[in-house]
């Protein structure tokens, strides 16, 4: 940092970890200085990352939760590939991320925690602040808990409560560091512990005794300032990925002016969806916390069939669940949105950490031909755009969707332009009003399969108008009248139909564009999913050494747009990064017949840029 | 959906065009025809029933009624009509199971619908076996069954549906039987006048796989000296004389006694609306099974808000106490910040 005397200096971005035990508040400690710099106009992008315990064993390697915030006065697209800056509230939350940081960076430790006992815990031999190894560090000891206990002495707290307290110390270090406006927090710190003014007043003093900290013990040499932005004009809010795709789910339904229902059975990291839907009932939303997966699903088919936007969420094992209740929608035809928040699987994995390893189940993950289309949201924000695009495809064509999101975008976060409602398209359920056909003896009657000739979707025809009474279920229909069928002939023809129904959403879906600048690029490297921050930024950095390279991601996984194959013809070589083992390098590979190379990741964390550049560069053999 | 008078209808039209592909001799025939004979006494419309049900024999039921249908997956009867029933509050709506559809696989939605008291009429078919897969014991099975699938007799305990559901405390509970048309229509008129969730046992013969299993206790002869038909409000007898009846202990357990013992002012008055479970609950237990006398008709009744009414009464509260809800101020509820 700088050489002597306290100055102000501009950096363009700067990346932030705080890292800390489970119960330390790290996840509400980045989210606060998110938010601040959100407001300042900075661009960012969050990385939460916490273990599947509430409340890991304190002070172990396994109980640290983190939270990495990227900011910028400039467009990005990561949480940042390293911290420049690490605040270890103890030895664990140290030893944890120390490996991630490159040397010259900038180590703030709580003192305070680094005993005997708490080296023990963390596995460290010896003394890290002390033993050298931190010597290619900018390291700056600060007793945080003891500050706090002292100044919250007499706010009304217990002594060991007011410890508790120092993660806004923290907090309020860091804000001084990076010279954010202390007048946010401390009103949310109001608002938020209203109910508990002896727990406001004590974070109060915290906060401030860590931002005077900075002003006044003369450890720091220069404060940072990151200017805003340059983001097209408009107005702005920080949103998650499953706010966004909650948000998304209510302008669906009040675009379609069909109620919302969701039915769903909590799992991590989806239940922050059924969380914010339930807060929302003045838009008619009605949420059921339902007994099991397959009751969160199978109340969803009910309300569809009734005429209801319906939905599930869940993650992995809750779409394996599932799956039975998606075959009888397939059958049924009726417009149904599964959301799966993609953890690490098999069976339990590792329940808060980010993999795309449920591609092909949800492709195909069904007994018999049971063709489902596929959305992939690939950015937080962008999570609203596709749960809306899910429920536009459920309810024009017929039939659930699955849509994928993951454990990143899920509690990630990222400035979103706020679109104006009138600009938002509306859609129609379009649902059956009166018979469709005739019988022998010229009566009017209801064929419920009898299809669109252009969509190939049937009618939707929920109970309650006379002249359409009609019986389905999971058993073969007969094409058109849809009463049951035995009949092979038949049954060959409406497997046909419902893949042929799903096939041509492929040119519904919008077609893809290939961002290839130069237009000179042999190697085309192509994701689906959270994955487009950092194959965005890996590409980036290739072509600022002068080399090409292009990059497509889909979003529309299932089908794929419908000139994908023409729009790959033109490269020669294919890169397929995925968190996975390459599940969409084999359905491109199926399909187009191309030699896509995989590069797989299966770590529980996101792809780095670095590591997207430099599988880049060995495909280029460059 | 319209607000003029309910047409007249006959069974005819509650009558679908699908042959009925039951074995003949089947018990489903009879309550089938019970039913359909039964819904133009309801007030109703076909347009707003709905049938649901899960697999097996009974599941077949939907297609043979000329109303809204689905006929979906094994055991989810209960959890998709939730959601129809929930999102639908206009709608009639029917769970017809089995003892395998509903007991078994679809175990653990049935007591959550019970529980929630969803606004379902659920008519579960007990023939103690199944059928459609050919045979094999069934969670109602009395122990010891040798089928297909038991060549050595079922270890299984079985379960006894009405204590079951009392104990998930339903707030309409009931029973009757495939030989009796007329019992069987009050049942199920008493379940479909009961708000919230209403479940009924039918007591159904499966003459391929376990014929004549509750001929002990409901053919014409033995109906009068082992079925205990419960009426609300009245003394709990029975016998071709109402020479029994039922008698509570002082501890509270009740046990069946001859009237001329103990005198007709000592025996149990029948109280469906009592709110607490337990009574209802000791006289599903007066009965093991087949070979002691059984009591049929409304175990319980209580009133209860149903599940969906609550549902809407949040939405109605909320959309009075913050508006109908408005995008533009979704979108605008966290701290925002301009870019000019």
């Amino acid at each position: 940092m700088a050489e002597s005397g306290l100055v102000t200096e501009k950096i363009d971005r700067v990346v932030v970890r705080f890292a800390g035990d489970s119960g330390d508040g790290m996840q509400l400690t980045g989210d606060r200085f998110t938010e601040v710099s959100a407001i300042l106009g900075n661009d960012l992008a969050t990385f939460p990352d916490y273990p599947a315990e509430i409340r890991a064993p304190a002070g172990t390697i396994g109980g640290v939760s983190a939270f990495q915030v990227h900011i910028s006065d400039h467009d990005i697209s990561t949480h940042g590939d390293s911290p420049n800056v690490l605040v270890a509230m103890n030895p664990a939350g140290l030893k944890a991320n120390i490996a991630a940081m490159e040397r010259g960076t900038t180590v703030i430790v709580n003192v305070d925690a680094f005993d005997e006992r708490a080296f023990a815990k963390a596995g460290y031999a010896t003394n890290p602040l002390t033993d050298g190894s931190l010597s290619n560090f900018h390291l700056y000891e600060v007793p945080m808990t003891s500050i706090t206990q002292e100044v919250c002495k007499d706010a009304g707290v217990k002594p060991r409560d007011a410890e508790r307290s120092k993660n806004f110390f923290a907090l309020g270090l860091v804000s001084w560091l990076f010279t954010r406006p202390t007048e946010g927090t401390l009103s949310w710190i109001q608002t938020r512990f209203q109910a508990r003014p002896e727990v406001a007043e004590a974070n109060t003093r915290a906060f401030r005794a860590g931002f005077d900290f900075g002003e006044t013990a003369e450890l720091f040499h220069a404060r940072y300032e990151i200017t805003a932005a340059t983001f097209p004009k408009g107005e702005y809010v920080n949103i998650t990925g499953n706010t966004a795709t909650a948000w998304g789910l209510i302008a669906a339904s009040q675009l379609s002016g069909l109620p919302l229902f969701l039915g769903s059975y909590p799992i991590t990291p989806a239940s922050d969806i059924l969380h914010e839907l339930s807060k929302r009932k003045e838009f008619g939303v009605r949420t059921f916390q339902a007994e099991d997966e397959i009751a969160g699903i199978g109340s969803a088919l009910g309300a569809a069939v009734g005429g209801s936007l319906a939905v599930t969420t869940t993650s992995g094992p809750g779409l394996d669940l599932k799956a039975e209740t998606i075959g009888l929608a397939v059958s049924l035809e009726v417009p149904l949105v599964i959301i799966d928040v993609q953890r690490a699987g098999p069976s339990t994995g590792l329940p808060t950490k980010v993999e795309q390893s449920d591609l092909l189940q949800a492709v195909s993950g069904r007994h018999g031909e049971s063709p489902v289309p596929v959305i992939a949201a690939k950015t937080p924000a962008q999570c609203f755009d596709a749960a809306l695009e899910a429920c536009r495809i459920a309810v024009k064509y017929r039939t659930p969707v699955i849509l994928l999101t993951d454990a990143y975008l899920a509690n990630g976060s990222e400035p979103w332009l706020i679109p104006d409602v009138s600009d938002l398209e509306r859609f129609d359920a379009d649902f059956a009003t009166a018979p469709n056909g005739t019988t022998a003896e010229g009566d009017p009657i209801f064929l419920p399969y009898l299809r669109d000739p252009e969509t190939l979707a049937r009618p939707w025809a929920p109970p309650g108008l006379p002249g359409l009474e009609h019986r389905i279920g999971g058993l073969e229909k007969a094409d058109g009248a849809g009463t049951v069928s035995y009949d092979g002939g038949n049954h060959e023809r409406m497997v046909e139909l419902r893949r042929d129904r799903i096939d041509g959403i492929a040119n519904y879906v919008a077609p893809v564009e290939i961002d290839d600048p130069s237009g000179a690029a042999e190697l085309v490297v192509i994701g689906w999913g959270s994955t487009y921050g950092a194959l965005n930024a890996g590409v980036n950095r290739v072509r600022a050494r002068g080399l090409h390279v292009a990059h497509v991601h889909l979003t529309s996984v299932h089908p794929f747009p419908a000139n994908l194959g023409e729009a790959l013809g033109r490269y020669k070589k294919f890169l397929v990064p995925e968190l996975n083992l390459g599940q969409l390098s084999q359905l491109l590979r199926a399909r187009y017949l191309i030699d896509a190379q995989s590069l797989t990741k299966v770590r529980g964390v996101p792809f780095q840029a670095a590591e997207i550049e430099a599988a880049i560069l060995e495909t280029l053999g460059a | 959906m319209t607000s003029t008078a309910v047409p007249l209808t006959t069974r005819k039209d509650w009558s679908s065009d699908q042959e009925v592909r039951w074995c003949p001799g089947c018990g489903d025939y009879s309550i089938l025809a019970a039913l359909q004979m039964m819904m133009p006494d309801l007030g109703v419309r076909r347009e707003s029933t709905v049938f649901v049900s899960g697999i097996g024999c009974a599941a077949r039921f939907p297609y043979y009624m000329n109303t809204y249908g689905l006929h979906s997956i094994h055991g989810r009867a209960p959890a998709i009509a939730t959601g129809l029933a929930t999102t639908r509050p206009d709608l009639d709506v029917w769970v017809i199971s089995g003892d395998g559809d509903a007991l078994s696989i679809g175990g653990n939605h049935l007591i959550h619908a019970l529980r929630r008291n969803v606004n379902l009429n659920i008519l579960m078919f007990n023939n103690q076996i199944y059928g459609l897969t050919k045979g094999q014991y069934s969670p109602t099975s009395e122990q010891g069954k040798v089928t297909k699938s038991t060549p050595f007799g079922s270890l299984d305990q079985p379960f006894n549906p009405i204590s079951l559901a009392i104990g998930a405390e339903a707030t309409f509970v009931a029973r009757t039987h495939d030989m009796d048309r007329a019992h069987m229509q009050a049942t199920f008129t008493a379940a479909h006048q009961h708000k919230g969730a209403s479940f009924v046992e039918v007591y159904q013969n499966c003459n391929v796989f376990n014929d004549g299993a509750f001929n002990s206790i409901t053919s014409k002869d033995a109906r009068s000296s082992m079925l205990i038909d419960l009426k609300h409000g009245e003394p709990i007898l029975f016998g071709a004389d109402n020479e029994r009846g039922v008698l509570q202990r002082p501890d509270g357990s009740l046990e069946i006694v001859e009237v001329a013992d103990v005198g007709l002012e000592n025996i149990l008055v029948h109280d469906a609306h009592r709110p607490d479970p337990a009574l209802a609950f000791s006289l599903s237990r007066l009965s093991s099974g087949v070979v002691e006398p059984t009591p049929v008709g409304v175990f319980r009744d209580i009133q209860r808000s149903d599940y969906g009414e609550q549902m809407t009464e949040q939405v109605l509260e909320a959309q009075e106490k913050k508006g109908t809800g408005d995008l533009a101020k979704l979108f605008r509820s966290a701290s925002t910040w301009t870019v000019d």
